[in-house]
């Protein structure tokens, strides 16, 4: 089996962004710029069945501007066999990347889509769920756990309240969340080899799909910022701030 | 324009998010309601729905018959709206695919009835955006729209069948047993980090927690290290809440986790070191050894 690992490049997750003066949006330019934390745990994910012997092939692939090959390359270097670049300026929303997506699960004819559950710049945790219906996929989203058996993948999710188990017939759509794994760190000599490792680039325009935007940006602004408060020096002076000052207990 | 709101139902009772939800579909019109599951007649106690749709058939988190449900019947409404929680998130991703529309999450404001805002990069900018989709998809933060009253109302109960799911099958759900609050419905949370250094310390919040009725929370770094289970994380990736009163115990505040909980009211921080972001957050900061401080706050409260 093939597994298919969309991934996408993001403002590293140290860093704070800051919104761009004419609220246009947020300055990306000059920070530094990581494979997405979810994503991450997904390549690892899809490595570790390959090791397991459940799937034969990890092929990534990102939706991005030509420099997202770097994302490609740290995903090579941790065991990812082979990557796809499809190449556009644009910032495309989950429903145009899902389309694109789908064009590459039709050439690539994968067993198994695993991606992060969300990209942490837009924050929107749907691209996953997007594809799988576009597909006619079952999806398992917010996974913690993966095992697969007989064409079936079961998969524990992080829900409200708990953990639930779900069975899905193959092919299917998993999104990684947090506990599923810890991805590894690439070794030196797997950076080198993953140099030599197959990238192939394609034009999202020849893809033939709708990428459009459905949301027009109107504005980007700064959260309301909190005032700092004051320091206590004792926890029966906090208790006496909380019922007297704040009165909230 | 009629405005369908998905509501979760819990032990007989609609979940405070999805109350929520419900006064955030009430701005768009008049307003259906949808339950998967058992307890149509607690969402038909709700003020302010039109009809109540039951689903009796279908558990709430198998989101491919939920959304092939939602699309067969979302031709009806200008706006389908659901609380951004876990189930949330799983279904109205996957209807808005069906549909092709390109779905708004974790909606803080409505400003018109195409024109939203919503939390990007950890909530440290907030990007106002205007829909061109014919029918808006959105789930909406529980911490940002007032909770529907419990009763009031007397909606007519209608039942559908449920679509048959082969592809995807319920095998279990394992639920934390917790007497305690929701986080997202709590007024008061108190929160461990990574300060607490280890499962069994966790412990130490509980006597607060129950001498102030409050939920217990976790920082992301808390949970990556395994001293608290997922379903406590607040943040960026895990639940966001808007208490009357958080308290953040051993806890740094890293950007991520300020996302799921800076717009409480009141914030108290408990931190060895001085300079850690949580007490800008902060109204009243403890900067001290949480383990002299959590039996001391014990014994005051």
């Amino acid at each position: 089996m093939k597994i298919l690992v969309p991934v996408k490049r993001v403002v590293d997750y140290n860093v704070k962004v800051r919104v761009a003066a004419d609220g246009s949006g947020v300055e990306t330019q000059g920070l530094k710029m990581s494979l997405n934390p979810f994503d991450e745990i997904a390549v690892e994910e899809a490595i570790r069945l390959r090791e397991k012997g459940v799937a034969t092939e990890v092929v990534v692939v990102t939706i991005g501007v030509q420099a997202a090959q770097d994302i490609l390359r740290t995903s090579m270097a941790m065991g990812a066999d082979r990557a796809i670049l499809v190449k556009t300026d644009d910032t495309l929303e989950p429903r145009a990347v899902a389309n694109a997506l789908k064009a590459i699960v039709e050439r690539e004819q994968p067993g198994l889509v695993c991606m992060g559950k969300q990209a942490i710049d837009d924050d929107m945790n749907a691209t996953g769920q997007i594809l799988a219906a576009k597909l006619g996929w079952p999806q398992g989203t917010f996974a913690s756990a993966v095992s697969v058996a007989d064409g079936r993948i079961e998969v524990s999710r992080e829900i409200d309240g708990g953990t639930e188990v779900v069975s899905l017939a193959l092919p299917a759509v998993v999104t990684a969340d947090l506990r599923l794994n810890e991805p590894r760190y690439a070794s030196l000599p797997n950076i080198m080899k993953a140099r030599k490792k197959p990238l192939e680039t394609l034009e999202a325009a020849d893809l033939g799909v709708d990428l459009a935007s459905r949301l027009t940006v109107v504005s980007v602004a700064e959260p309301a910022e909190r005032k700092e408060g004051i320091k206590l020096g004792s926890a029966a002076e906090l208790v006496e701030k909380l019922k007297t000052e704040a009165k909230v207990i | 324009m009629t405005a369908l709101v998905l509501l979760e139902v819990e032990n007989g009772e609609v979940r405070q998010a999805s109350r929520s939800a419900l006064t955030a579909a009430t701005r768009f019109g008049d307003v259906d309601a949808i339950v998967f599951g058992e307890g149509a007649s607690a969402a038909a106690a709700l003020p302010g729905i039109k009809r109540v749709l039951s689903v009796p058939g279908l558990a709430t988190d198998l989101a491919e018959p939920a959304a092939d449900l939602l699309a067969s019947i979302a031709k009806d409404y200008s706006h389908i709206v659901a609380s951004a929680s876990a189930s949330g998130k799983n279904i109205l991703p996957r209807l808005a695919g069906l549909l092709d529309v390109q779905p708004i999450p974790d909606v803080v404001e409505i400003k018109d009835a195409e024109t939203f805002v919503r939390p990007i990069y950890a909530g440290n900018a907030l990007a106002t955006v205007r829909s061109s989709d014919a029918i808006k998809i959105l789930t909406v933060r529980g911490s940002s729209f007032d909770p529907a009253p419990k009763d009031g109302g007397s909606a007519p109960v209608e039942t559908l069948d449920a679509p048959v799911s082969e592809k995807s099958v319920f095998v279990k759900v394992e639920l934390s047993a917790s007497d305690r609050p929701e986080l997202e419905a709590a007024r008061v949370v108190i929160s461990g980090g990574k300060g607490m250094k280890d499962a069994a310390n966790f412990k130490l919040l509980e006597p607060i927690a129950d001498k102030l009725n409050a939920a217990i929370g976790a920082s992301r770094s808390a949970v990556d290290s395994g001293f608290a289970p997922n379903e406590m994380q607040v943040g960026q990736t895990g639940k966001i809440v808007a208490p009357e009163l958080y308290i953040a115990v051993g806890l740094s505040g890293a950007i991520q986790h300020l996302a799921g909980m800076k717009d409480s009211r009141v914030i108290v921080a408990i931190n060895t070191d001085p300079e850690a972001p949580i007490f800008r957050v902060a109204d009243y900061g403890i900067v001290g050894d949480l383990f002299e401080v959590l039996p001391a706050l014990e014994k005051a409260l």
